[in-house]
């Protein structure tokens, strides 16, 4: 087993302690909800047996809301307050969204992120999230008839540090208690990988609704590494719906005035985009301006319209691959993930590219969320799952806004993480007191040309002449692929740090200031949960302490493992009681305690790793 | 172990240019599936905190050393032969000619098919300055001219970057 993996079935003390975790793949035309379950991941259905929950919210009189297919048959009927699509708008500015005057949507452009008004009020894209996402949590915990433990969230590889802030705030707002982040196309490549026993080199082709990635991971029992990733997080399905809406518009000789006309000409494309996968032609039938008109269409002229976008795709690949530095024979498959790789021009083009058939034989839908399941259910700490280990990597480069407005990284894309790097920096001028630090993503030179996440100022810089400072500036970015950043004055030793909340990141008490005005779940007692809460994390730490003394107790001294089972047994009366504070002060005083042994143990693991052998060899 | 351990120590390598990749990547999955902060998840924030660290220490040495200019300018600057290539600009004549041929040649590359060809010259010319490396790092011993060399592969790699750049640009034109 691997150094501290707990908790096979059947060795927890109660096999109903296994803790309910669940994977959200939250899309940008459908939403899911999976779990593990009789070491199976599978998507959990709602009351009528559909697993799919279009991700669609519709406001209405009285605070009142629809979520899913209710809302998503609402919107031609209901344009302006039925919000489909809103992942397209996650940590955006109106600027960033190309395209959307042709929406049907009363837009606020806002600094940070873009807002819709709707008849219940202002409503950002991160709280139309949340609605989505705590209807999947409820429809979990309706499914197993009790508290979720925690949730991993997928999110296109592609998404920038902005995007993925908004996904995590939505997904707080919501209830969840975030395990992860994940890329889709990793956890694509999880679910298909272990379900079909692949090793070597893969590439994931995930085209969904609205974003594409191309992720080239290689697979090596249960260690899944990413080795480059790419894509575009502004161009999937959605786009294609409004080429052939523009373009039956056109033939029809009519134009899309109205929200109402707006969202018709949209629904009738998308249904003929889905009827043209299987049929030669299909009719457009829209409702537009009064009159209902038919257009009718052919595969190839969809094809025709989709090529260029198909085209967009392709380049992505051959950068990635080039990033790689991988031959495309040297894929040696190709996984259709998103309901857009049903499209026979998509397949046909994949297919031509790595002159190779796809990969088509897993549920295009489904299967993020099944992969995300299954990394939930090993950060839960369930079992089966002691050898799978994602090693994913950040897809667009950070850097730093040096003089003249020029980008200088200090991450480079396609950089596993965690991953941490410093560089030095210094004054221009002579007496400068202080820096200002401008924190951007992206791969060009020129800072207008890269999306700026945070700025910073570091103060209080003794007066020196120029040049003479030395200011190391560090980025860090977790698993979750979110960065921190701090800079310190090497000289004075004056610092200052950051979390990159980008600016359209809700800070964390406007999260707890929005859960206390009831949103998403009024029914929930505050108190009772954060007791709740505690109690979970007590339980967890006791248990991996207990579980970490049985196997590797012999690294301490006889007087330091009694204390420690001192504080166990402490940890475990207090966390019986009913004081949230006593708990939360009981797991600090054994989580300090245990540091030592934390660090003996993670030296042991690594000297058996040099070691050449993996501890279940022994 | 420790955290500030050097690079090859960390991996248990010896302190040598020559490598073998497939060995490395093993060796790094390897103290990855100890080390990383997922392996910790069930466990309280120190151990999180450690994993954390280690995690990031293991993956900067692994970016380190499966690069090979990188490996071999650590192993410069272990050796006592600083590459500090700002001070360093001064590049022997020749070596400066062939850049800014190459620079006129990308700038006259009529399409496609002209930049690959440049492309491809500019790899060989690269693995010609790896295979000096190795001789210089561990035949002879002799840093400071390994030093050199990385300096000029750093200048490949710069006129590598506008290569790809431009191969970029061709690519969504097409």
């Amino acid at each position: 087993m691997a150094l501290l993996q707990i908790s096979e079935p059947g060795q927890t003390p109660d096999p109903h302690q296994r803790r309910i975790a669940v994977g959200i793949d939250l899309g940008t035309t459908h939403s899911l909800v999976a779990a593990v379950r009789h070491g199976v991941a599978e998507c959990l259905p709602d009351e009528q047996g559909r697993v799919l929950l279009p991700s669609a919210v519709r406001y209405l009189e009285g605070g009142r809301r629809q979520i899913g297919f209710e809302a998503r048959d609402a919107q031609a009927e209901d344009p302006e307050n039925t919000l489909v699509s809103v992942k397209r708008f996650m940590g955006r500015r109106l600027a960033d969204v190309a395209g959307h005057g042709r929406l049907p949507y009363r837009f606020i452009d806002q600094p940070g992120m873009l807002a819709v008004a709707t008849r219940d009020g202002v409503k950002t894209p991160v709280e139309v999230s949340a609605e989505i996402l705590a209807s999947l949590r409820q429809r979990a915990e309706d499914s197993f008839d009790a508290d979720l433990f925690g949730a991993v969230i997928t999110v296109p590889a592609y998404f920038d540090d902005a995007q993925r802030q908004a996904t995590k705030d939505a997904a707080q707002l919501a209830g969840l208690n975030v395990l992860r982040l994940i890329s889709e196309p990793t956890a694509a490549a999880v679910a298909y990988g272990l379900d079909h026993g692949s090793e070597g080199l893969y590439a994931v082709y995930d085209l969904g609704g609205g974003t594409f990635d191309i992720s080239l991971l290689r697979l090596n029992r249960g260690v899944f590494e990413v080795v480059a990733t790419g894509g575009d997080a502004a161009l999937g399905g959605d786009d294609i719906d409004h080429l052939l809406a523009d373009w039956a518009l056109l033939q029809a000789g009519v134009a899309a005035a109205t929200p109402h006309d707006k969202r018709a000409a949209l629904v009738a494309a998308r249904a003929v985009k889905e009827a043209l996968s299987d049929a030669a032609a299909a009719p457009w039938v829209a409702s537009v301006g009064g009159a209902e008109h038919t257009v009718d269409i052919s595969r190839e002229q969809l094809d025709h319209l989709t090529r260029p976008l198909v085209d967009r795709t392709l380049a992505a690949v051959r950068k990635v691959l080039r990033d790689a530095g991988v031959a495309r024979d040297e894929v040696q498959g190709v996984v259709m993930v998103g309901g857009s790789t049903r499209m026979p021009l998509v397949r046909l083009a994949v297919g031509e590219f790595f002159a190779r058939a796809p990969l088509t034989d897993v549920n295009p839908d489904e299967v993020v969320a099944a992969g995300a399941a299954i990394q939930a259910n090993a950060l839960a700490g369930n079992a089966g799952s002691g050898d799978l280990l994602l090693l994913d990597v950040i897809a667009l480069s950070l850097g730093l806004e040096t003089m003249g407005g020029l980008v200088e990284r200090v991450i480079e894309r396609n950089t596993t993480i965690p991953a941490a790097q410093a560089q030095e920096f210094t004054t221009f001028k002579d007496g400068q007191t202080a820096m200002a630090i401008h924190v951007v993503q992206g791969e060009r030179d020129l800072v207008s040309e890269c999306r700026s996440l945070a700025r910073f100022e570091l103060r209080g810089i003794p007066p020196m002449v120029a040049g003479a400072a030395r200011i190391r500036v560090t980025f860090q970015v977790d698993a979750d692929g979110l960065l921190s950043v701090s800079a310190r004055e090497q000289v004075s030793g004056v610092e200052a740090s950051v979390v990159v909340k980008p600016s359209y990141g809700l800070a964390d008490d406007q999260i707890a200031q929005m859960l206390k005005d009831g949103f998403a779940h009024a029914e929930v007692d505050m108190a009772a949960r954060s007791l709740r809460e505690a109690q979970v994390d007590a339980e967890r730490l006791v248990l991996a302490t207990a579980a970490a003394l049985q196997v590797d107790g012999g690294l301490l001294p006889a007087e330091e493992r009694h204390a420690i089972e001192t504080l166990l047994s402490d940890t475990r009366r207090v966390a019986a009681g009913g004081d949230a504070h006593a708990i939360e002060r009981a797991i600090e005083t054994l989580a300090e305690a245990t540091e030592n042994f934390a660090a003996a143990r993670m030296n042991q693991g690594i000297r058996q790793a040099l070691a050449g052998r993996r501890i279940e060899d022994v | 172990m420790k955290l500030d351990d050097d690079d090859f120590t960390l991996f248990g390598l010896p302190a040598t240019y020559a490598l073998d990749r497939a060995d490395l990547d093993a060796r790094w999955r390897r103290l990855q599936a100890e080390v990383h902060p997922d392996r910790f998840a069930s466990e309280g924030a120190a151990a999180q905190r450690l994993a954390m660290q280690w995690a990031v220490r293991v993956n900067e040495a692994y970016q380190r050393l499966k690069d090979p200019v990188r490996r071999a300018a650590y192993l410069c600057e272990q050796r006592g032969a600083a590459i500090a290539a700002e001070r360093n600009t001064a590049m022997p004549a020749d070596f400066l000619v062939q850049q800014m041929e190459w620079r006129e040649a990308l700038d006259d590359a009529a399409g496609l098919a002209d930049v690959e060809a440049l492309d491809g010259e500019v790899r060989r010319f690269e693995q010609g300055l790896l295979r000096s490396l190795q001789a210089a790092l561990d035949d002879r011993n002799d840093a400071p001219a390994a030093a050199t060399t990385v300096r000029a592969l750093m200048f490949v790699s710069r006129f590598r970057q506008d290569l790809e750049r431009r191969l970029d640009a061709l690519d969504t034109t097409r």
